[in-house]
C-alpha cells in the first residue's frame, strides 16, 4: 500500500482485501416504492484500478442505486459490499472506504474552501488532516481559494472543490455522478486526467454516470446501460455499440433510451 | 463513537459563528433583552414591598431562557445542515447518528454557555440578582433544564428533518408552548388541576418550584431533584430514539436525497 489511510487500516483489520476481489460487489440490488420499482434486481461489480460507467436515460435508476451505495437510501432487497464488507452491516467501515462527488451535492457555501475540507476530513477521520488538505489543495489547483468561501465560487471550482473533498479519505470507492456537468471543456478533461490518475496510482475504482457519451467512451473502461431499473447491457466502451450494430456509443445510448425493448431481444 | 467526527460538527459551528453577526448577535441580544425587561419589571414591583420579586421572576427568566437556548442550540447546528443542502454530504459518511446528535449537543453547551454568562452578568450587575448566593443546590437542577431543552431540541430536529425545512417553525414556538405548564413565573399550585397532571411529568416544573422554595428560605424538594433528572435522562433517551427512527424512515423512504422537496405533508 503507497499510503496507510484509516480507509486501508479499517478494512485490513475488520476484513484482509482478497486479491482480485472487487473494491464493489452489488447483488441482487432492488428498490420499489409500492408498486413503482425504481431499480430492479440489478448486479454488478466495480473492479480495483477500474472506471465503471453507469449509464441510462432521465429515470433509469443510477442516481437511486448511486443513493444505495453511498447509504442515503435502504435497498427493499439485495446487498451491497465495499471492500468485502456489507454496507447493511457496517455502515461506517464500508463508507469510510467510500467517497462522492455529485453535481447535486454541493459542499456548504457558507464554509471556506479549506473549512469544507477540514470539516469533512474529521468526519472521514483522515490521517494528517492538514498535509492531506495541503495536498488536494494543490492537486486540484485551489490554493488561491483556500479561504474562499464556497458559494462565491464558479460552478467549475465548486466541482473541483467537491472532488477534492471526495478524495479526501483516498476512497477505494468513488461514486462520481456526473461530475463534469455544467464544466468547460478544458476543466472537463483536467477533471478526467485527475480520475484516470486516482485509479492508476492507487487501489481505487470508480463509478461514475455521465451523459457525455465522448467522456464516458475515453475514460470507462467498462459500461452498464441502465433503463427502467435494469441492467441491459454490459461492456467495454469502445466495442459495445458495434456489437449492437451501431456506430457510436451516443446512438446506442438513444437506443437504449428509446427502443430498449430491441436490445432486450438482442440479448 | 469516534470523538473526531462529533468535533467536526463542534468546529463546523464555531467557523459558521464566529464569522457571522447574524449568528452571533441572536445568542446574546434575546437573552439579553429579557434580563433588561424582566430587571426593571422586578425593581418597579420592590418599589411596592419589601418582598424581592427579583430573585423570583428575573431569576425564573434567567433559568427559562437557558433552558430555550439549550434547545435552541441543538436546533441551530441542525439546521445548518438544512440551509446549506448538505444532507447527502453529511449522511453519506461514515458517521453515526450517535455521533451527530453528540456533536449537536457539544455545540448547544457551547452556545447556551455564551448566553448563560451574559445573562448570569446583565442579571447580576444590573440588577443585583445573583444565584451564588444560593449555593450549589441549584446546580442539579440547571442540569434538569438543560437535560430538557436537549431532549426539546433533538426532538425539533426530528421534526424538521420528517417534514421538511419549512417545518423550522414549528419547532421555534415549543418552549413557550410548555411554559404554562412548567410555572416559570407562578407556583404549580396556582393551576388547575387537570394543567398540573401535565406539570409532574414535565422535569422543569421541579426545576422552578426549587428556584422558588430556595427563594423563600426553604430547602428543594431532593425527591423532586431526583424524579426530575430520571425524567430528563428518559425523555433525552426517548428524543434519541425518536430522531433515529425519523431518520431510518427518511433513509428507506428516499427522502434524505431529496429533502429540499418536502415531499412529506
Amino acid at each position: 500500500m503507497a499510503v496507510e489511510d484509516a480507509c486501508t487500516i479499517g478494512i485490513m483489520s475488520a476484513n484482509p482485501t482478497q486479491p482480485g476481489q472487487p473494491v464493489l460487489s452489488v447483488q441482487a440490488l432492488r428498490k420499489s416504492y409500492g408498486t413503482i420499482v425504481a431499480v430492479d434486481s440489478i448486479s454488478f461489480t466495480v473492479g480495483r484500478n477500474e472506471i465503471v460507467g453507469l449509464l441510462g436515460p432521465n429515470g433509469a435508476g443510477k442516481t437511486t442505486t448511486i443513493n444505495m451505495i453511498l447509504g442515503v437510501l435502504t435497498p427493499s432487497a439485495g446487498s451491497i459490499e465495499v471492500e468485502g464488507v456489507d454496507l447493511a452491516s457496517h455502515r461506517a467501515k464500508a463508507l469510510g472506504c467510500t467517497n462522492f462527488a455529485a453535481v447535486y451535492a454541493q459542499l456548504p457555501g457558507n464554509l471556506t474552501v479549506y473549512q469544507n475540507l477540514r470539516f469533512f476530513g474529521m468526519i472521514y477521520d483522515v490521517k494528517n488532516l492538514r498535509e492531506r488538505i495541503e495536498e488536494l489543495l494543490r492537486e486540484f489547483d485551489l490554493v488561491r481559494f483556500r479561504d474562499t468561501k464556497a458559494g462565491v465560487l464558479s460552478s467549475g471550482e465548486q466541482t473541483r472543490v467537491s472532488l477534492a473533498k471526495a478524495m479526501l479519505n483516498r476512497p477505494h470507492l468513488l461514486l462520481l455522478d456526473e461530475p463534469t456537468a455544467s464544466l468547460d471543456p478544458a476543466t472537463a478533461r483536467d477533471i478526467r486526467t485527475s480520475i484516470r490518475q486516482f485509479t492508476a496510482k492507487g487501489e481505487g475504482g470508480v463509478l461514475w454516470t455521465s451523459h457525455n457519451m465522448y467522456e464516458v467512451q475515453e475514460v470507462c473502461d467498462r459500461v452498464l446501460f441502465l433503463s427502467k431499473g435494469k441492467i441491459l447491457l454490459e461492456g467495454d466502451p469502445k466495442t459495445l455499440p458495434e456489437e449492437h450494430g451501431k456506430q457510436t456509443l451516443e446512438e446506442l445510448f438513444i437506443t437504449v433510451a428509446r427502443e430498449p425493448l430491441t436490445l432486450e431481444m438482442q440479448s | 463513537m469516534n470523538f473526531s467526527r462529533v468535533l467536526a460538527i463542534v468546529l463546523r459551528q464555531s467557523y459558521l459563528v464566529r464569522g457571522s453577526i447574524s449568528r452571533v448577535l441572536p445568542l446574546v441580544s434575546w437573552v439579553t433583552i429579557d434580563m433588561v425587561l424582566w430587571g426593571f419589571t422586578t425593581r418597579y414591583l420592590n418599589s411596592f414591598t419589601q418582598f424581592n420579586f427579583a430573585a423570583v421572576f428575573l431569576g425564573a427568566m434567567l433559568l427559562w431562557d437557558f433552558l430555550t437556548r439549550v434547545m435552541h442550540g441543538v436546533t441551530m447546528a441542525f439546521l445548518e445542515d438544512v440551509w446549506s443542502r448538505n444532507f447527502l454530504n453529511i449522511f453519506a459518511t461514515p458517521m453515526s447518528i450517535a455521533e451527530y446528535l453528540a456533536g449537536l449537543v457539544l455545540s448547544s453547551i457551547a452556545t447556551s454557555s455564551l448566553a448563560l454568562v451574559v445573562m448570569l452578568l446583565v442579571a447580576t450587575l444590573g440588577f443585583g440578582l445573583s444565584f451564588f448566593q444560593y449555593g450549589a443546590i441549584l446546580i442539579p437542577f440547571f442540569l434538569v433544564l438543560f437535560l430538557c431543552g436537549i431532549a426539546l431540541g433533538i426532538v425539533g430536529t426530528a421534526i424538521v428533518l420528517r417534514l421538511g425545512p419549512a417545518a423550522e417553525w414549528f419547532i421555534w414556538p415549543v418552549p413557550a408552548m410548555i411554559s404554562p405548564f412548567v410555572g416559570v413565573l407562578y407556583p404549580l399550585a396556582t393551576l388547575p388541576t387537570w394543567m398540573r397532571a401535565l406539570s409532574y411529568i414535565l422535569p422543569p416544573s421541579y426545576g422552578f418550584e426549587a428556584m422558588r422554595a430556595v427563594v423563600a428560605g426553604g430547602r428543594p424538594s431532593m425527591q423532586g431533584l431526583v424524579f426530575a433528572l430520571i425524567l430528563s435522562f428518559l425523555y433525552i433517551l426517548l428524543a434519541c430514539w425518536f430522531f433515529q427512527r425519523t431518520y431510518r424512515v427518511a433513509v428507506n423512504t428516499g427522502l434524505i436525497p431529496r429533502y429540499s422537496a418536502e415531499s412529506v405533508s
